[in-house]
């Protein structure tokens, strides 16, 4: 009676502790080829509120998932994004000639999709458009990481800390700041 | 693929050679105790075999003057060892105080970087994954990691060095005959750490001058419609994000110079042999030959695709 309590009480939490380790797995999961080969993203993005009569939701992508709660597609994200130079305008979050990624005010919106859609198409006063540029499943890894930025992701995907010396927290102590849109002319000029 | 060398045996540098010989002398020494060890025991076997005379004195054998000869020879090895590690150690910092040519090499996932240097910038340049050197040419290495550690291992020539993230390490050569040897990286550094190898050609100063100058020349303009289309490409699509060609608009950073591409005789650190074909195929699939690496599958069109690889196999 007495071993098979005790087989009782460890295999238990060994099997739970097996589980929880596999369910960590996802975090690592690293698809390397975009599928289908040639990824694609949303074209057609709402980027604000101001809108006549009522508003229409925002339809989230299937893919969104895949790139906020991925820890593989954050990093690669955070590296393309010192690749590519989006450091030159919007410093590493706090925001130079290109506004501050690192607070809660969106132009064009917050949400992955909106971000893809703003790197892809570009915007006035001065973002490039790196459509066509850019591959897409790049881009998606670009977006979820500038999202990151703001501490908008999963906990559990989220680098614990910098292997350099940066000047933004790491992401996962970044306070989660709920991206709220707000028109070009309402952000132009406050100082926040 | 040219033939190559890959081995710590086939001495063709000055580092090597010192290292070599203390190889000889330690295999020479472990390999004579590892005889007399076995002897001894042997011997022990089969006398142990006779059967005991009561009569005669037990100390009167030998042992004792054979364990006093026992202790003096490994004295002797040790010390032989000892002298010989110090010798090495001091004719390699010795032969590492004079330069002739400087040399920059960083090493990313999973690719080597080559810049040679001079004071003069317009005379220093950047390739990839290749090292050309002049025979009997002190040449000072300066290697730097921006990612992970790596380890830079030529095993003909010396032996391992590694890349340290934050801190600049540097490798000196001095090679004494031609050849083609191959180098690897040596300290695991992710997924792809098997095909991280750089190809060290070792040839006479007049050669060497010829590539070198070569190298210098800005990338040929490219002969025909399909080249030129595949510029034209090139120049519009991802490629000048991440790739230099020297002459041209693209003036990318995080990938490899590409300015004489098909002078090269590998492709993706020694994934791939260098050729049209296999250039087309590495970037039509550049995740399903090496998984991992950090060149993306970019949507190219099939005649895109033919002709910007046309275009870099003119790129000599």
């Amino acid at each position: 009676m007495c071993s098979r309590y005790l087989r009782i009480s460890l295999v238990g939490p060994l099997w739970i502790v097996t589980l929880l380790a596999l369910g960590g797995c996802q975090r690592e999961k690293r698809q390397f080829q975009s599928s289908p080969v040639t990824e694609s993203g949303p074209m057609q993005v709402r980027t604000t509120d101001l809108q006549a009569g009522q508003t229409t939701p925002l339809q989230p992508d299937a893919r969104r998932a895949l790139y906020e709660n991925n820890a593989y597609n954050l990093s690669e994200g955070k590296r393309l994004y010192q690749w590519f130079n989006c450091v030159g305008c919007h410093a590493h979050g706090g925001g130079d000639s290109g506004p501050p990624l690192i607070d809660s005010a969106w132009r064009y919106g917050g949400e992955i999709e909106q971000i893809y859609a703003t790197i892809q198409q570009g915007r006035p006063n001065g973002m490039p458009a790196f459509g066509g540029k850019i591959p897409e499943q790049q881009i998606w890894q670009i977006a979820g990481y500038v999202r990151s930025i703001s501490g908008n992701l999963s906990r559990s995907a989220s680098p614990g800390r910098n292997d350099e010396m940066q000047t933004s927290p790491p992401e996962q102590l970044m306070e989660k700041q709920p991206p709220v849109t707000s028109s070009p002319a309402a952000t132009e000029g406050t100082q926040k | 693929m040219t033939p190559f060398e890959h081995s710590v045996l086939d001495v063709a540098g000055v580092q090597n050679a010192y290292i070599h010989t203390m190889w000889t002398v330690l295999l020479g020494i472990c390999a004579l105790m590892y005889v007399l060890v076995l002897g001894f025991l042997l011997w022990a076997l089969l006398r142990a075999r006779r059967t005991p005379d009561p009569v005669r004195p037990a100390e009167s054998t030998g042992v004792e003057s054979a364990l006093y000869a026992w202790i003096g020879l490994v004295i002797v090895g040790l010390f032989g060892i000892t002298i010989t590690s110090y010798a090495v150690d001091r004719a390699i910092f010795a032969a590492g105080q004079k330069s002739g040519l400087a040399l920059e090499v960083t090493s990313q996932q999973w690719w080597w970087d080559i810049k040679y240097q001079n004071d003069d910038p317009s005379q220093s340049f950047h390739t990839a994954n290749e090292i050309h050197l002049p025979v009997n040419v002190p040449v000072t290495i300066s290697l730097r990691s921006p990612d992970v550690i790596h380890s830079f291992w030529v095993p003909n020539l010396h032996g391992k060095q590694d890349l340290i993230p934050g801190r600049d390490t540097d490798i000196h050569l001095r090679p004494t005959r031609t050849g083609v040897f191959r180098g690897q990286c040596a300290e695991f550094c992710g997924a792809q750490h098997a095909n991280m190898a750089v190809y060290v050609f070792v040839e006479s100063q007049q050669d060497f001058d010829r590539w070198r100058a070569g190298q210098l020349q800005a990338a040929t303009a490219p002969t025909g419609s399909t080249a030129a289309q595949g510029r034209d490409s090139f120049m519009t699509s991802a490629c000048p994000l991440c790739h230099t060609i020297r002459g041209t608009d693209a003036a990318g950073v995080t990938g490899p110079d590409l300015t004489h591409v098909a002078s090269r005789a590998s492709l993706a650190a020694g994934a791939l042999d260098y050729n049209r074909g296999n250039l087309a195929a590495w970037i039509a699939d550049p995740q399903g030959i090496k998984p991992g690496n950090h060149m993306p599958t970019v949507g190219l069109s099939p005649q895109d695709l033919q002709s910007i690889a046309a275009y870099l196999d003119g790129l000599k």
